[in-house]
């Protein structure tokens, strides 16, 4: 019966597909401006005032609040102060283009405080109506090398353009001129990581529903004035960008790119999407992981729900269950050769225990050697079917030599379940063979709350309701059952290099102080840990490799 | 007031009219007689082009391939500068508009069409214009790509023949769409191109390309 019942479920969990595309809630915005954390609250604000809160960074719903209507906000904490930039205008492609940049300070972003107040908003860049630019979509850099405050503004009407601010009091900086930065774009913003400037700022077309062409470019200087550069050295002045994110099977256009830094090696990028066909075509906020390639910054995927192997970045070897390794039989053809297609290494290896300990045949030939009787010209130990390792000695060889190989059956949970203790289990890392102790279900939890772009995660044995926890002193094991508790909850983090890190929910543990956040860790090459998650070592990386169908 | 001068520029002088608007233009001087260069990236800054012909869209989203392939076999000038080419301050009909040929040379790399309409005070949205210049070469250049960036939607010719096309809305960027590899015969070749806008800005550049994408400069470039 529990056969039965266990080969049900993983038929079942192979066609897990409802998944979640963005974030919860009522995420409803266009034009959201660069998400800031304000006492232990998520906010941004879009376009026509107003603007999201969530408490998790997942869930999202209607509360911010921005004076002054317009389009496209930005905002930053500067000291103990919020600066939101915003325009006042914003007429679109064939309306007028005299257009006004604003900024605008506050003590807090939570409308219930006390010291919820915004001061009295301040010209700091402006537009005529048949000027070649449109004084709107302010984006915010404060420099974190010279502490200067930069504002870029402008659309599709004309050039974009580069200002200086001054930090302390958002004010435009005497006599400071506009500087041309780029052309054809609009929502720019500029952010800087490691001795570059990045231009981001979004191309196709607006406000145009599921068929928006919205996505997100990049170019880069050396300099915060420009030229910025794309990867082919286009100047973006001559409407160059390389691809940051565009649109993807249930979200169309996505625009107005938004920087959040959570420690090293962890970022987060804000936007909207014109349309999320799961949210009935409306423009919905949107929170990616930030992956930099090459150097370049590009968006990261919400991991996929389904079957994967986890794969430690420090040698190579995935996570699997300490229960003992179930050899995979394949029948054997006659003579020493045959099935394996690999000359005479086929029988050795059919009957070869996984520790090499003795258990081949008499007579077995090593790998390389070839055997009496082998036609001369064949390479040793690799004949395979059409090779001298297919025919017993002296045998006629062309009969069996035509014959096609015959694939091998993956080994199946139902062929080695039994094996396997029934109760908790110990997490280890070995070299990964596919097979069903080293195959995990990663499934999102929707009735938890989430964080910053993402909802936790339950990781199960594929196939079994066998699930991945930690006890309370910061062992890893596997729990025969998931009961949703938060031992057994995972935060999955892309990270900029593109590998995983994967954070239990439970932080706090007897006996361990650990300031930074805990993770699992490769302790040793095939022992799992929590520690301290620290992005430059490989202990603290994982690879988390998609299992197809056809292979689980 | 200026409506009514230009308007009898238009009508009356033809070759100064292109002249009188463009002394002061950020945008445009009026093409010399003396021989023009590629500028440093290739690219080709002399056109002809005739003032915009209405052809009203709110939207740029409706330029699909099949969309302005229409449109331009539609909206053509009589006679076409696909097949003839036009002179400066010549007067063509499309419909019942009557438009007329400016010989101009950019002073951007790029030719700004918006600028080229709202100058003269002509209509800036909704429209489409056409550009053609001439390409000389004192050999045959070989295994060469015209590369295009155009905003709004686009579609090229080189001597009549179709190069290359730009559906969509658009937003011009350098080398945006490639022709396949042609030749530049040596003598003339002639270039001519069509942008379509609805709303926004429009301009265009164009420039020719070598297999390892570097600019071709061994040419010059004229409106006779």
């Amino acid at each position: 019966m529990k056969k039965i019942y266990t080969l049900a479920m993983s038929l079942g969990l192979c066609a897990l597909s409802s998944e979640v595309n963005a974030q919860i809630g009522a995420p409803f915005i266009h034009d959201p401006s660069t998400i800031v954390e304000c006492d232990g609250k998520y906010y941004t604000f879009g376009t026509g005032g107003g603007g999201l809160i969530s408490e998790d960074g997942w869930s999202w719903h209607s509360g911010a609040q921005r004076p002054g209507g317009g389009a496209a906000p930005d905002a930053m904490k500067i000291g103990d102060r919020y600066l939101i930039a915003y325009s006042a205008t914003g007429g679109g492609l064939g309306g007028g283009h005299a257009g006004r940049v604003l900024t605008m300070w506050n003590k807090t972003l939570d409308p219930s405080s006390p010291d919820f107040k915004f001061t009295e908003a301040i010209e700091v860049a402006s537009s005529e109506t048949d000027e070649d630019c449109d004084a709107i979509d302010a984006g915010l850099l404060l420099d974190p090398n010279t502490g200067k405050l930069w504002l870029t503004y402008g659309t599709y009407f004309g050039f974009i353009r580069l200002v200086e601010l001054d930090p302390k009091t958002g004010e435009r900086v005497k006599g400071n001129k506009a500087l041309d930065i780029a052309i054809d774009c609009e929502a720019t913003d500029l952010i800087y990581k490691d001795g570059w400037y990045y231009l981001l700022g979004t191309h196709g077309t607006c406000c145009d529903g599921v068929n928006s062409t919205y996505n997100i470019v990049v170019g880069r200087s050396k300099k915060v004035t420009g030229p910025y550069l794309d990867n082919m050295g286009r100047d973006m002045i001559k409407g160059g960008g390389k691809m940051v994110i565009n649109a993807s099977e249930r979200l169309a256009g996505p625009g107005h790119f938004g920087r959040v830094v959570i420690e090293d090696g962890v970022e987060k990028m804000s936007c909207h999407f014109e349309a999320d066909f799961d949210q009935g075509g409306r423009s919905t906020l949107g929170i990616r992981p930030l992956l930099w390639r090459n150097g370049w910054p590009v968006a990261g995927e919400l991991l996929r729900q389904g079957c994967y192997e986890i794969e430690s970045e420090r040698r190579g070897y995935s996570l699997e269950l300490s229960v003992d390794f179930v050899r995979l039989e394949v029948p054997r053809r006659g003579g020493f050769g045959g099935m394996m297609g690999f000359g005479g290494f086929g029988g050795f290896g059919a009957n070869r225990p996984a520790n090499g300990q003795p258990g081949a045949p008499q007579g077995a030939p090593q790998p390389g050697n070839r055997p009496a009787g082998a036609p001369q010209g064949a390479p040793a130990g690799f004949g395979g079917m059409g090779g001298f390792g297919a025919a017993p000695q002296g045998a006629a060889r062309p009969a069996q030599a035509q014959e096609a190989p015959k694939p091998i059956a993956q080994q199946r949970l139902i062929d080695v379940w039994d094996s396997w203790p029934k109760g908790n289990i110990w997490a280890r890392m070995g070299d990964y063979m596919a097979r069903p102790h080293q195959k995990w279900t990663i499934t999102e939890v929707t009735d938890s709350a989430g964080y910053l772009g993402g909802l936790y995660y339950k990781i199960q044995i594929n196939g079994t309701d066998r699930a991945l926890a930690v006890t309370d002193d910061a062992q890893v094991i596997t729990v025969p059952k998931y009961t949703g508790a938060n031992e057994q909850l995972w935060r999955i983090d892309q990270l900029t290099d593109g590998t995983y890190r994967i954070v239990p929910k439970v932080q706090k543990f007897e006996g361990l102080d650990i300031k930074g956040t805990i993770a699992l860790v490769s302790a040793g090459d095939c022992t799992p840990a929590l520690a301290q998650f620290d992005f430059s070592s490989d202990n603290s990386k994982w690879n988390l490799k998609y299992i197809f169908e056809e292979n689980k | 007031m200026k409506k009514t001068l230009v308007l009898a520029l238009s009508l009356g002088l033809c070759s100064l009219g292109s002249t009188a608007n463009a002394q002061d233009s950020k945008y445009f001087a009026p093409a010399t007689e003396k021989a023009m260069a590629p500028d440093d990236e290739g690219f080709i800054r002399r056109w002809l082009l005739l003032e915009p012909f209405n052809k009203p869209n709110r939207s740029n989203t409706p330029f699909v391939d099949s969309y302005i392939r229409d449109a331009f076999a539609t909206n053509v000038p009589n006679p076409s500068p696909v097949t003839t080419l036009p002179s400066d301050g010549q007067k063509v009909k499309i419909g019942d508009q009557e438009l007329t040929w400016h010989a101009l040379d950019s002073k951007l790399f790029n030719a700004k069409l918006y600028r080229f309409a709202t100058e003269r005070e002509l209509t800036k949205y909704g429209v489409v214009f056409w550009a053609t210049t001439v390409i000389n070469c004192t050999e045959d250049i070989p295994n060469v790509r015209m590369a295009v960036g155009s905003n709004s939607a686009s579609m090229w010719w080189l001597d009549g023949k179709e190069a290359v096309i730009l559906s969509g809305d658009r937003r011009m960027v350098q080398d945006d769409c490639l022709s396949p590899r042609l030749t530049l015969r040596k003598g003339r070749n002639v270039v001519t191109g069509a942008v379509i806008n609805g709303p926004g800005m429009s301009d265009f550049c164009v420039r020719f390309i070598n297999e390892d994408g570097s600019p071709v400069k061994n040419l010059t470039i004229s409106v006779k």
